[in-house]
């Protein structure tokens, strides 16, 4: 459990020697996600930003995607959750994960509704 | 599933000492914790989308907002926010390796890697409270129509943001400052304006390169510019003059932005003000060997957990607020 640790990322793909060098090759991924979103931030590409993908542009759903990688190594290697059993991980992973995509829905639907309300109601909101 | 399953000793499975899903009680009670807190930030993230949703055409553009950086001038949007993006990760990456210095029992590195931690997440609740003080000073100043509605001013020629006090004229006026005492009881303004709303229209009036910017974002994604026709029959809409920001009012744009922006980072940072004190304790702890004594560093692994929550939300406040 603890103690031993599983020392590779990207499916096997990278394999480390120890659980330090493992959290420097992390913490290396995790700076390139973020400089790539930066980067992207103020670039601010036309072909991303023109481009849309159920109603959001595509800048904004390749930020989402990174924020989620980047999440994804946070929680597996630096909380560990790698090493921890796989039903531990399923109850803690799962149940926000629902919880959360839920309440997404409901409220951004709703804020949809009330700005065409806004937009082609009998409002003045602008004056 | 190689889960919660004892076999043969039924009758010891409620005598205590079990370990459901193979975490220790103060491991387990952690993730409780940071589930719970997982949804109330969720539930401020939903709220900020859902007005920004609301509001979809009028949300201020974060490039345009956070530009500053200490000791620099000029405009520079989101390198800072960037800066401490990543001290925090990199304050969680000590926090790991002090975890992983404990496993091996090595107080030293403990000790070493936690005052880094420490180091890291005081830079990082440092940079968010200079943040917060640039963001309510305010660095252009704008108007607010009678409705609310922000209007910025653009200077002609150049395309970059005016000041007020790039063209606001001084009218041998006197303003003083409308306090609960004087006037309606239930009104009162914060701070004075180092301009009142007629100089600033005059001098609008007086300067003829001078535009307005409305919060109406166009078919570009960018912020509405009129002409300058339309920007002289809009001015006669502003009622108040409005610098800086606070929770009433915003000169950055929509007020909930601002008010969002205050209570999502405020809350945020103050979870990395508790961890940073959290850190400090277990940091003595460590000097004084108590859990050298006691034969593992479970301790730091569970405040690495909180830890690393902080971490883990700042990356979606970084996302939601500063990026999309």
């Amino acid at each position: 459990m603890a103690h031993e640790h599983k020392l590779e990322i990207f499916r096997g793909l990278l394999k480390f020697k120890s659980n330090t060098q493992k959290i420097w090759g992390v913490l290396i991924f995790l700076t390139i996600v973020t400089t790539i979103e930066v980067a992207l931030g103020i670039v601010k590409p036309r072909a991303l930003t023109h481009s849309h993908f159920l109603g959001m542009k595509l800048l904004n759903w390749i930020f989402i995607v990174l924020t989620l990688v980047k999440a994804y190594y946070i929680a597996w290697d630096f909380m560990h959750l790698r090493d921890e059993k796989t039903s531990l991980r399923r109850v803690i992973v799962w149940t926000p994960v629902f919880l959360i995509c839920y309440l997404i829905f409901i409220l951004l639907f709703e804020a949809d509704y009330i700005y065409n309300v806004y937009k082609d109601g009998f409002i003045t909101w602008n004056f | 599933m190689d889960a919660t399953v004892s076999t043969g000793t039924e009758d010891s499975v409620w005598g205590g000492g079990n370990r459901p899903l193979g975490a220790s009680y103060g491991k387990m009670m952690m993730w409780f914790f940071i589930m719970s807190d997982a949804l109330t930030f969720s539930g401020f993230l939903v709220a900020y989308g859902f007005s920004r949703f609301k509001f979809i055409e009028l949300w201020p553009i974060a490039d345009q907002v956070f530009t500053h950086v200490p000791f620099f001038h000029g405009n520079y949007p989101m390198y800072y926010v960037a800066f401490m993006t990543f001290i925090l990760i990199m304050s969680s990456v000590t926090m790991v390796l002090a975890v992983d210095a404990g496993h091996k029992l090595k107080q030293k590195k403990v000790i070493l890697y936690m005052f880094l931690t420490i180091i890291g997440g005081a830079i990082f609740v440092g940079s968010q409270a200079w943040e917060w003080a640039t963001f309510i000073k305010g660095d252009y100043g704008a108007l607010e129509t009678n409705s609310g509605r922000i209007l910025q001013f653009v200077n002609a020629e150049t395309g970059e943001r005016a000041a007020l006090a790039d063209f606001a004229e001084t009218l041998p006026e006197e303003r003083v400052q409308h306090q609960a005492s004087e006037g309606i009881w239930f009104e009162e303004e914060g701070y004075k304006t180092s301009y009142s709303l007629n100089e600033v229209v005059e001098g609008f009036k007086a300067t003829p390169n001078i535009l307005i910017r409305t919060e109406q974002l166009n078919e570009e994604g960018e912020k509405t510019l009129l002409d300058r026709k339309q920007s002289l029959a809009k001015i006669l809409e502003a009622n108040q003059v409005v610098e800086g920001a606070n929770l009433i009012h915003n000169e950055y744009g929509h007020r909930l932005f601002a008010d969002f922006f205050f209570f999502i980072t405020g809350f945020h940072g103050f979870h990395v003000f508790s961890g940073v004190v959290i850190n400090v304790i277990i940091f003595f702890n460590v000097i004084l060997g108590t859990y050298q004594r006691r034969g593992h560093y479970e301790m730091v692994e569970k405040v690495g957990l909180y830890w690393h929550f902080v971490d883990l939300v700042w990356v979606f406040v970084f996302t939601f607020f500063y990026l999309v």
